[in-house]
């Protein structure tokens, strides 16, 4: 099937299997190979992305052809050029990561949360990451890397309150 | 732990310095093993036993060769022709088949690898591979394969399931103090079946290239250097001709140390047909085939004197490996080290013994964050402390202080064999307890009991015994277990350091950073880690068993000095001075008594290319192989507060403060880290997680819908501090962290649920404690 797909600001236009997931389409038809595939099951998010500027999406459970005429986002999409997104910033800052496996996936739901909620309190963010295992971090300083990207996200207002 | 902010002129050990590594893996540049393509490469897919033990009695490739795409398809008999039918374990006492010849011995076992042009192709001809089965009796149980009725591995010269005795210490010696002593406890417990699980699952790209005749292993290798080496004994290519790369790795906990069929079928296929081949394990065969750990079934027995005082321990173990013995433990330690059983405490006397036994369920045995059955041991003895202080009517925090190895008695001679380099356990103990403000915990507890409600406090101290090891006591199929470092420092003052260790996100690429910047007053950015790549790393025995500070560490800190020792000529040569004049201080030579002349090592390096001294060798660089004079022996005390709810079962950890001491701390921010993290895995092994198989064979926890792992949910805030007690023959005081949490936090959540549950009578439930386990213990205390 032919399908064309917006991927991190790009077209790609390619002929796949129905059967394709779009985490092997984004991996091995467009190069992205920052999003990941562990579970087979959409148990462990490490392959999740955003699907047009609004949905954390998991792309193990998602044919390519579903996202035909969509825009998706990787985790290769976060940065401006060599300027870190905040929440790549945070990671860092905050030992939000040990192998980095889960790290693809989690910034990008943490994305998304902080698209919906920009102030999200801790119990927000940890149910916002629920569906996105660690087996590294024990989430508490991912946590934190959230929180830290929140306030350097926050609009002037966010930070005055 | 406090953080300090790092500045490029200070000094690099002990401080919080972010991770070097970080850039790439947060702007998903990552490489990992399934990020790897080369030209015209194939895909290996595994064709799996449905049996848990069962005949093979034909195996039909027809169908699945006629699918297009497909190259080859292989089958144990293949495997036995070309003399790889069967590969030895890493501890030498078995051999393991790669695929299934004559009959599979456990549920999902490979029974034959397909070879395709795609991934999909691999996969879709796999199910057409018709292999016919002729199920016989299966054993899931040691305690009936120990009958010896059916007889698992046939192949094996002896007719027994039984696969080995192991023991140490003085049997009757503590059979008569057990006798003798006033109380005497006797606890069963088992330590379940658990699997690692990294995020990553195991994976190999195998390319011979036939022009140059190397083979090419890319490998999600924790070890490449060994993994090298028995690929050469196996195959009998010659070392020179094979090149392991370990990519970055997305987590390993030991799941990443064997050598699985996956790798030899994809080699086997590479060499035979000449293109690359690339093999990926998907979730199910990670949890079905790979490294599980654990499954020991314990019974502890302690003596004590009525006032408390411990006087024998003895542990008798009965430990199930599954098919094959595949347990990844040093030669000379078939049960790793059990031994530290004795723990924390200052037991006069004591004995412990193992059988290890076949049954239809999957090899592996493997050290999950675990040096070697130390977690086993540390649940072993911590829940039985509980016991004995529940029998006596003791706090178990003042049976535990009254029963340590004092810090006086360092270095301290266990009863079972190893000598405890340093600790201070008291210290560490009550500065949980003060912490925590335990006092206040325990009248909360006494209050609450009066209301009927079930707050439990648990307590661990574990000692670990980990860095293995000294050369004259651990080697792995004979190699003995040093490991090693090399440092070339550049004209213009960066370096690289190359170790034999190879991490799967415990920071080394900062941490060696840091231990070569601390001993040359280097820069730490300046200094590139890499590892993984056995072509230009010095040879070392890799990343498991907290080994990698203790023994690699060593290794860095050793060859920094060499090449300081050989930096002082220069330095004396270039400030026309006498060495016995040049002094290492402030990170910089100076020559004493002449306030101001002063040379960096970034200018002497320039030096040693441009103007070397005329009595050395021109350059700056050096190797250290490390063989460490005795393990390390980190500590801890571990404090979990538990709420349990009696309607329900349900518990829920309130608190969980970990007080650790592994010595000098390198870097604080990345040991809190692997503490979380550690703490995390010993949650989930103690409320969620087991692999389990119902009794004729079926494995039901094949994907992470049965396999539970915990979620920012579940998981609770973790609080941790430390005290320091360095290694006094670590050339850095350090004694490794990464697996303390693992090992010391399972005893402590559920010595807290038993203690929530007291009142009831209840002293001990197996782990994992689920509600519905907790619930039915509650009502079978009840009734």
């Amino acid at each position: 099937m032919k399908i064309r797909v917006t991927v991190n600001g790009a077209l790609y236009e390619r002929d796949v299997e129905p059967r394709m997931l779009l985490a092997y389409f984004l991996r091995e038809q467009c190069g992205f190979t920052g999003t990941h595939v562990g579970c087979d099951s959409s148990s462990c998010g490490v392959c999740v992305v955003m699907l047009d500027n609004e949905r954390a999406v998991k792309s193990c459970t998602m044919f390519a052809v579903m996202a035909d005429g969509h825009e998706v986002t990787t985790v290769e999409g976060l940065a401006n050029g060599t300027e870190l997104h905040a929440l790549q910033q945070a990671f860092w800052d905050c030992h939000g990561l040990q192998c980095g496996y889960c790290t693809p996936g989690m910034m990008m739901t943490s994305l998304v949360l902080l698209k919906q909620n920009p102030d999200p309190t801790e119990a927000e963010i940890r149910a916002a990451l629920a569906g996105n295992l660690c087996r590294c971090t024990g989430y508490q300083n991912i946590v934190k890397s959230v929180e830290q990207a929140a306030g350097a996200l926050a609009p002037a207002a966010v930070v005055a309150k | 732990m406090p953080i300090t902010p790092a500045t490029p002129e200070r000094h690099a050990i002990g401080l919080a310095m972010k991770r070097k590594e970080d850039p790439r893996f947060i702007q998903g540049r990552g490489r990992y093993l399934d990020d790897i393509v080369l030209p015209n490469m194939l895909f290996l897919a595994l064709v799996h036993s449905p049996y848990p033990h069962a005949r093979i009695v034909k195996i039909d490739k027809t169908d699945a060769l006629a699918m297009p795409g497909v190259k080859a398809v292989i089958t144990g008999e293949d495997l036995v022709a070309a003399n790889l039918g069967w590969i030895p374990t890493f501890h030498g006492y078995d051999k393991q088949m790669v695929l299934a010849v004559g009959k599979a011995v456990f549920q999902y076992q490979e029974v034959a690898g397909v070879v395709a042009t795609s991934r999909e192709a691999a996969f879709d001809a796999a199910e057409l591979v018709e292999v016919e089965y002729e199920p016989l009796e299966v054993i899931v149980d040691p305690f009936v394969a120990m009958k010896d009725a059916t007889i698992i591995r046939d192949d094996r010269e002896n007719k027994t399931n039984h696969i080995y005795h192991w023991e140490v210490g003085k049997r009757d010696e503590t059979n008569a103090a057990l006798a003798a002593s006033d109380v005497h406890i006797s606890g069963k417990m088992e330590f379940q079946r658990v699997h690692p699980a990294p995020l990553e699952t195991c994976g190999i790209v195998a390319d011979m290239n036939g022009g140059s005749g190397r083979l090419t292993l890319y490998l999600t290798s924790q070890a490449p250097h060994a993994h090298r080496t028995v690929v050469s004994l196996v195959t009998g290519i010659p070392e020179d001709k094979i090149h392991v790369i370990s990519p970055d790795i997305g987590g390993g906990f030991g799941n990443k140390v064997p050598v699985y069929p996956g790798y030899v079928v994809a080699t086997a296929a590479s060499v035979i047909l000449g293109s690359p081949v690339k093999w990926v394990e998907n979730r199910t065969e990670n949890l079905t085939t790979s490294g599980f750990a654990r499954d020991y079934h314990m019974n502890v027995e302690i003596g004590a004197t009525t006032a408390g005082k411990v006087t024998a321990l003895k542990v008798t173990t009965v430990a199930d490996h599954g098919a094959f013995d595949a347990a990844a433990d040093p030669t000379k330690y078939p049960a790793g080290m059990f031994g530290i059983v004795t723990g924390s405490y200052d037991f006069p006397i004591a004995f412990t013994e193992l059988d290890a036994y076949f049954t239809n369920k999957a090899p592996g045995g493997i050290a999950y964050r675990c040096s070697f059955r130390v977690t086993e041991a540390s649940y072993a003895i911590e829940r039985g402390m509980d016991m004995l202080a529940q029998r006596l009517g003791m706090d178990p925090a003042e049976l535990r202080l009254k029963n340590f190895v004092k810090k006086e008695q360092f270095p301290y001679p266990s009863p079972l064999g190893f000598v405890y380099d340093s600790g201070d356990y008291h210290r560490t103990l009550e500065k949980a307890l003060g912490k925590i403000g335990y006092g206040d915990l325990r009248r909360e507890q006494a209050e609450k009991r009066k209301r009927g409600e079930y707050m439990g406090i648990g307590i661990s101290t574990f000692t670990e015994v980990v860095g293995a090891g000294p050369s004259k006591l651990f080697d792995i199929m004979g190699i003995k277990m040093f490991d090693s470092a090399e440092i070339r420092i550049h004209p213009t003052g960066s370096g690289i350091v190359r170790t034999g260790t190879r991490h799967q996100g415990q920071g080394h690429e900062t941490t060696w950073a840091q231990i070569v910047a601390e001993e040359l007053g280097l820069d730490p950015q300046n200094i590139l880690v890499e590892e993984g790549d056995t072509d230009t790393a010095p040879y070392g025995l890799g990343t498991y068993a907290s080994r990698s500070t203790p023994v690699a560490g060593g290794a860095i800190a050793l060859a920094a000095r060499k090449i300081r020792e050989k930096a002082k000529k220069i330095a004396a040569h270039v400030l026309e001075v006498s060495e016995d004049d040049i002094e290492w201080e402030d990170y910089k030579f100076k020559v004493s008594g002449v306030p101001g002349k002063s040379i960096t090592m970034k200018e002497i390096a320039f030096a040693a290319y441009t103007n070397p001294a005329p009595d050395s060798e021109p350059g700056l660089e050096a190797t250290f192989y490390y063989d460490p004079p005795n393990l390390t022996f980190p500590h801890g005390a571990y404090i979990a507060v538990v709420d349990v709810d009696a309607e329900t079962g349900e518990t829920k950890v309130r608190r969980f403060l970990a007080i650790d001491d592994c010595g000098v701390v390198i870097n604080p921010m990345i040991v809190e880290g692997q503490i979380h993290g550690g703490l995390t895995e010993g949650f989930a092994i103690a409320f969620m997680q087991e692999i389990r198989f119902d009794a004729s064979g079926n494995h039901l926890n094949t994907n992470f819908t049965e396999y539970l792992v915990p979620t920012s949910l579940e998981t609770p805030a973790w609080e941790t501090d430390n005290t320091v007690t360095p290694s006094p023959h670590h050339p850095l005081g350090a004694k490794g962290v990464g697996e303390s949490p693992n090992v010391g936090s399972p005893a402590a959540f559920v010595n807290a649920v038993v203690d929530a549950l007291s009142p009831l009578g209840i002293t001990h439930i197996d782990m994992p404690l689920t509600r519905a386990k907790v619930w039915h213990a509650i009502q079978a205390a009840k009734a």
